[in-house]
């Protein structure tokens, strides 16, 4: 019940964003997808996801492939009022962030653990210059890795993340996807602040990793 | 070769609704030489993404013209996001790197352009519409008419001396300079 209700709350506020988007297109045809079914919030937990981008207005979605966060990537693809741009680093994301900004964009980035590595200079221009920004990790080396080479990286990135000035929420199971996105997106945005959420390598589990 | 100074002035008359975004170090210098403009995004750090805000910035705003102007050392530390950008075609982005060979900002190393790596080739390589460089002054109207107007995304890569030049310092502080562009930007 207090879960439903503060999802019921997002919503109205996606609403009210959604009225104070002059300038932006209609709002897109594609139905957001439900959020009221505890069940389908456990099995569709980038869906939630994804209905926080479209709630908040995100116009942008950098990323460079990756497998954790696949359904997410198809469903901002699919999205024809989201820009979705591969890169060849994730740290070219950043400089993305900053450029739809100036243009009165706000944008999301999706990474995994290993990319927050290759970012941290670039991130100076989130801290230096007040970018809102939201960054999706996929956790590796953390819990259950087959690959050693991931522990390194994998171990430091959230304590990397907030040296470089973000606020870190981790997440842990499926079922607190939805609170945690919704109020990482609205500090985001309501303060200009770069907030990263872990969905952890125990979250993302064995489902996605068809191998 | 190019004088750096006049030719990027010569790039900005009569700009216009022209959204800049300079490169740390000497770009940043000659774009404020050319005259300090609301709608100058100036680089202090984060080298190797100018291009990527230009980037960004094209995407969000379709209905402006984006000018990246940066150095060739800039652009060999963001060398993928050419890639990045040509996968992506923004008809809206320029980019112009002011290629003096060299690290102007450390000492004036060389830089790997200097050994001859060809960044229009790369440009090209990377499914830009159109790249091409460019040595002599009496080019720069026609490079400033395809900034304003020619289907991105272009780079042209500007030859200039080595030379080296009084520093202009623009605004330094990050939130300044965002907030003063968003303000021109949305009053346009």
């Amino acid at each position: 019940m207090e879960g439903a209700r503060r999802r019921l709350s997002y919503l109205a506020f996606g609403m009210a964003w959604d009225n104070c988007k002059s300038s932006r297109p209609a709002t897109p045809s594609t139905p957001r997808p439900s959020l009221h079914s505890p069940t389908k919030i456990v099995t569709d937990w980038p869906e939630a996801i994804y209905a926080h981008f479209r709630r908040v207005g995100i116009r942008q979605v950098g990323y460079v492939p990756d497998a954790g966060h696949s359904r997410l990537i198809a469903l901002c693809r699919d999205d024809p009022n989201i820009a979705d741009v591969v890169l060849t680093t994730e740290e070219e994301g950043v400089g993305l962030v900053a450029g739809a900004a100036l243009g009165g964009e706000r944008a999301a980035l999706l990474m995994q653990s290993s990319g927050v590595g290759n970012c941290i200079n670039m991130f100076s221009l989130l801290r230096n210059c007040g970018f809102g920004c939201v960054v999706l990790v996929t956790m590796r080396g953390e819990f259950g890795e087959f690959n050693p080479w991931q522990v390194p990286m994998g171990t430091i990135a959230e304590e990397v993340l907030r040296l470089a000035g973000f606020l870190t929420h981790r997440i842990e199971s499926a079922d607190a996807v939805d609170e945690i996105v919704g109020a990482g997106c609205d500090m985001a945005f309501n303060s200009n602040l770069p907030v990263a959420i872990l969905l952890s390598q125990r979250l993302i589990g064995a489902k996605q990793w068809t191998r | 070769m190019l004088d750096r100074r006049d030719f990027v002035a010569q790039l900005l008359v009569d700009r216009g609704d022209l959204l800049v975004i300079c490169g740390l170090g000497s770009a940043t210098y000659d774009v404020a030489a050319a005259g300090d403009h609301p709608l100058n995004f100036y680089l202090w750090g984060a080298m190797g993404g100018t291009a990527m805000i230009g980037l960004g910035l094209a995407l969000a705003r379709p209905d402006r013209r984006v000018a990246v102007i940066t150095g060739d050392g800039d652009m060999l530390m963001g060398m993928g996001s050419l890639a990045t950008i040509g996968v992506r075609e923004p008809k809206n982005l320029a980019i112009v790197v002011l290629d003096n060979a060299h690290y102007g900002e450390t000492g004036m190393q060389p830089s790997h352009t200097h050994a001859g790596v060809d960044l229009v080739a790369v440009a090209l390589a990377c499914r830009f519409n159109h790249a091409r460089a460019v040595s002599r002054l009496a080019e720069a109207a026609d490079v400033r008419a395809s900034l304003h107007a020619a289907e991105g995304p272009i780079l042209i890569n500007a030859r200039i001396k080595p030379d080296d030049v009084p520093r202009v310092l623009p605004l330094r502080d990050g939130h300044a300079i965002k907030q003063r562009f968003v303000e021109a930007l949305n009053s346009l």
